[in-house]
């Protein structure tokens, strides 16, 4: 056992665990912060997505000992009814969820690739979101959730 | 912006548990519920609800003080919106603006047992009984005006929820006002029929669809904001004070039984202790990473029970084939078949094969128990809620009266899937330890370890005259059971956990058959149930998969189709439409060729040279009353072997349509879902145990191979009562593809998935 400080969501936390213990069970067990789903334990579903340092990482392989003094972004950092992401909002907008256990994986991966590639062309933003995984098959609205939130993002 | 969750609902939710439900990520949520007041009482209705049975109004509306209206629906939405349509239809017989409607769903405490999600029932049966009880209610709150205001019924109005005299607005009344925070104590007559059938009878006359303002229109679903912003708990997200944190640990193979455990192997882990009746096996532990580790630690040493269970999976089908039929039955019998083969020109015969299938929800099952000496409660994601009080109270040793199971959305549902399980797990944990437990299962107890869609060989056989008419066809599935495992975990013979406690199996045997409107003189649809491979605790147990057994079937039965007309030198869509029936059937079929531009053809389009071909292909089927007919224009990659729908276009006919929008993203989630299903999904395993454990050894839809344009006809019959749209479309995209492959490349694949390594076999031994 180790305490870890990092900083999730604006605000700094300190959590005391296991170096290996991965970061996704840090939020939801220690932090309470239950955006983030485990899907998978794998890396191989994305239900579990963060931004570390504004990369979109899989918390659910993601060491909390390598968080230590990193910032890390989950979705309601990333934005709030009152004050959404373009992503979020074009979620509502298109009516995408239906069980919606993955939405985080695809909003905080899209997220961090558009504010990079803002130009991305449909082939490329279908390459970035290679390996998220949606059981419901709403991948045709997710791909208009994302392209709406291009226009609005670019 | 989306109604947030109903307060009745959280103010029950919180009460009847004893416990508050926590969680970091909502706050307010508390607060909120307990700033809840409860209504003042009034002075014409009853100021004490009585017992949730289905005879009485209460049991399925309620009025607010506010004048919020209250539906109290025991089904569950499993996130296609089905809570805004029953919305719609209370309020359109109540008269209410459809915002103040709040629809609970799933608690057995407060809803009647109207079978939980099951088999697209939702609008089709779900709503009949809510749909009577709303309209009931605006007679018995208008003839409670009538008497304050002094009117006679037919001379009062509603609007909004505002009784109004038609001679003399100001004389008028609200519903808030008349009944708000009482209650009804008024009896309905209830059919007596438990489950999906469930309905009610009452005085007042429902609304003729000439009359509807809210159903046919597109209010906006619920769940948007709470899901998008995750303002509110899944189950995985369930936590209640002193809470325990399991893992079943389930064995690497199948057919083992515990023979010895070592406790000191998980030693070294804080606070991690065993739980363990007789071959099931758990670790519970204070924080849920110290659980994760301890399962993985945990020595157990499996003996062998039932050596090699499984034969090799190459030798699947040959299996299914030579496996002595448990039961067989002829649904469908018409003519004599026998004769027409005799006189037969020709005969055509085809034999399809489909794989078992796991649901492999997007998060592996969960839930959370309570067990106390004063009741027990559990909070599951299960489509069954109600069967599932009775399953943990026979677990847990309890009347079925002391327990209460709460639904929670869940991790994706399609089924019987691993959320039937994990609630029973729980149970018992919590019985086992004396403490609340929440178990989650891991990825391969989602995807090795769930009941499984059944694999099945289908053999269809036509006799054709020399013009090419069809003189008889005969249909015939044979299978592992739909229901070797019950579609509930009503009975813990049912759940991994009774079995592993030693409950003796009891498996059902079931199976289907194509659903279709041909009129071919001389037809015969038979299913033939196999012995399951293990007949307990077995990762290929199988049971209820979204549409059970449609796409298996109809992969056969809608290609089988394809193959006539290719005999009988047809078009396939205008075969189909010289032999079905049902004019609603071909309505839905030109719907759909009309809409995707379809190219008539008698037999596959001419073989192209390069490294794209391309191919359209139909299937039409019917579900429960629905229609629905799919064209989907492929692209299949000769080198990579890869299929990409890059269109899909879907007519579909369910009768009266409730939310247009909400029905087209249904039907949008059927074709992802359906081509995943199609193109990849596959249960892989060896001699005694599954191998598909995680999304690699599992491949699903991914966002590349999703369509490019998903076209959705609606055709809308007002007069025809609602049937069902969670699963009809999914039932013909298997087929729709496997014709257009045939379409683009001259080639049958008549084993599903159609993976690319499958493909490329096809295309290289055509060649």
């Amino acid at each position: 056992m180790a305490t870890f400080k990092f900083n999730v969501d604006g605000k700094p936390v300190s959590v005391d665990a296991d170096p290996d213990m991965p970061l996704l069970y840090a939020l939801r067990g220690d932090l309470g912060m239950t955006n983030p789903h485990f899907g998978c334990g794998l890396a191989q579903c994305g239900a579990c997505t963060v931004h570390l340092n504004g990369e979109a990482i899989r918390s659910c392989v993601m060491p909390v000992s390598a968080v230590a003094g990193k910032k890390v972004t989950t979705l309601k950092g990333l934005g709030t009814p009152e004050k959404p992401h373009p992503l979020q909002a074009a979620y509502v907008e298109e009516q995408v969820p239906q069980c919606g256990y993955c939405i985080n994986g695809w909003i905080m991966t899209a997220a961090a690739y558009l504010k990079k590639n803002p130009k991305a062309s449909d082939a490329q933003i279908r390459d970035a979101l290679a390996g998220l995984k949606c059981r419901c098959g709403t991948h045709v609205s997710i791909l208009r959730a994302v392209k709406r939130a291009q226009k609005q993002m670019a | 912006m989306n109604a947030p969750m109903n307060a009745i609902s959280r103010r029950e939710f919180l009460k009847a548990s004893g416990a508050l439900i926590v969680s970091a990520s909502l706050p307010g949520f508390v607060a909120e519920a307990l700033a809840q007041a409860d209504a003042p009482a009034g002075a014409a209705f009853g100021a004490t609800k009585p017992a949730v049975v289905p005879t009485e109004l209460d049991s399925w509306i309620a009025v607010g003080a506010d004048g919020r209206v209250t539906a109290f629906f025991g089904k569950m939405d499993m996130g296609q919106s089905l809570d805004i349509a029953i919305a719609q239809i209370v309020a359109e017989e109540l008269d209410v603006n459809v915002d103040k409607v709040d629809v609970l769903m799933g608690d057995t405490a407060l809803t009647c047992n109207q079978g939980g999600a099951s088999g697209s029932t939702g609008v089709f049966e779900g709503a009949k009984p809510l749909r009577k009880a709303a309209a009931e209610a605006r007679r018995v709150l208008v003839g409670a005006a009538s008497s304050k205001l002094g009117v006679p019924p037919a001379s009062l109005r509603v609007d909004d929820g505002v009784v109004t005299a038609v001679s003399d607005p100001s004389k008028k009344s609200t519903y808030a006002e008349l009944i708000g925070g009482r209650y009804f104590n008024h009896t309905v007559e209830w059919n007596k029929k438990i489950g999906n059938p469930m309905d009610i009878e009452v005085p007042a006359k429902v609304k003729s669809p000439s009359e509807y303002r809210v159903v046919g229109k597109s209010p906006v679903r619920r769940d948007l904001v709470s899901k998008v912003y995750r303002t509110e708990p899944y189950v995985t997200d369930v936590s209640i004070p002193g809470m325990l944190h399991a893992r079943v640990v389930r064995p690497e193979r199948a057919g083992c039984a515990v023979g010895s455990v070592d406790e000191a192997s998980i030693a070294a882990v804080k606070g991690a202790r065993l739980v363990q009746e007789k071959n099931f096996v758990a670790v519970v532990a204070e924080r849920e990473w110290d659980a994760v580790k301890a399962s993985r630690a945990l020595k157990v040493n499996w003996t062998e029970t039932h050596p090699d269970p499984f034969p090799a999976m190459a030798d699947l089908h040959e299996h299914i084939r030579r496996a002595p039929v448990v039961k067989r039955e002829e649904p469908v019998k018409k003519g004599d078949v026998d004769a027409a083969f005799k006189r037969a020109a020709r005969v055509v015969e085809a034999e399809y094969e489909w794989p078992f299938q796991s649901h492999a929800s997007m998060g592996p099952g969960c839930a959370v128990a309570d067990v106390r000496d004063d009741g027990v409660t559990v909070w599951s994601g299960t489509q069954k809620p109600h069967f599932t009080q009775q399953g943990v109270a026979r677990i847990v040793g309890v009347a079925p009266e002391k327990v209460r199971v709460i639904w929670v959305r869940g991790p994706g549902s399609y089924g019987r899937n691993d959320a039937g399980d994990a609630a029973l797990d729980a149970a018992l944990l919590s019985k086992l330890t004396g403490k609340p437990v929440r178990v989650q299962g891991m990825r391969r107890d989602g995807i090795a370890w769930d009941p499984k869609g059944p694999a099945s060989v289908h053999r269809a056989r036509a006799a054709l005259d020399s013009s090419g008419n069809v003189l008889g066809y005969e249909f015939t599935s044979k299978a592992f059971s739909r229901v070797n495992i019950a579609t509930n975990e009503a009975n813990p013979q049912d759940s991994l956990a009774g079995m592993e406690i030693g409950v003796a199996p009891k498996p059902g045997i079931g199976y289907g058959n194509p659903s279709d409107s041909y009129g071919f003189e001389n037809k015969q649809y038979a299913w033939e149930v196999i012995a399951p491979l293990l007949d307990r605790c077995s990762p290929l147990r199988t049971s209820h998969l979204r549409d059970p057994v449609g796409p298996d079937i109809h992969f056969a039965a809608e290609q089988f189709i394809d193959e006539l007309a290719v005999a009988a030198r047809m078009d396939p869509v205008e075969f189909r439409l010289k032999h079905v029936t049902a004019p609603r059937d071909a309505a839905v079929i030109k719907a759909a060729a009309e809409k995707a531009g379809w190219k008539p053809r008698p037999g596959p389009r001419a073989r192209r040279k390069g490294e794209v071909m391309r191919g359209q292909g139909i299937a039409y089927a019917t579900r429960g009353g629905t229609i629905v007919a799919v064209v989907a224009s492929i692209e299949v990659e000769r080198k990579t072997g890869r299929i990409w729908a890059r269109r899909v276009t879907v007519a579909h006919d369910c009768g009266l349509v409730i939310n247009p929008t909400g029905l087209r993203y249904t039907i949008e989630g059927n074709v992802g879902h359906g081509l995943s299903r199609a193109l990849f999904e596959e249960v892989r395993f060896d001699r005694d145990k599954v191998t598909s454990v995680d999304w690699m050894s599992y491949p699903v839809l991914e966002i590349r191979d999703a369509p490019e344009t998903v076209d959705v006809v609606l055709i809308n019959h007002p007069e025809v009562m609602p049937t069902g749209a969670g699963e009809p479309t999914i039932r013909v995209m298997p087929a729709a593809v496997a014709n257009a492959f045939y379409d683009a490349t001259g080639v049958r694949i008549r084993r599903a998935p159609l993976t690319p390594e499958r493909v490329k076999a096809a295309l290289l031994a055509k060649a």
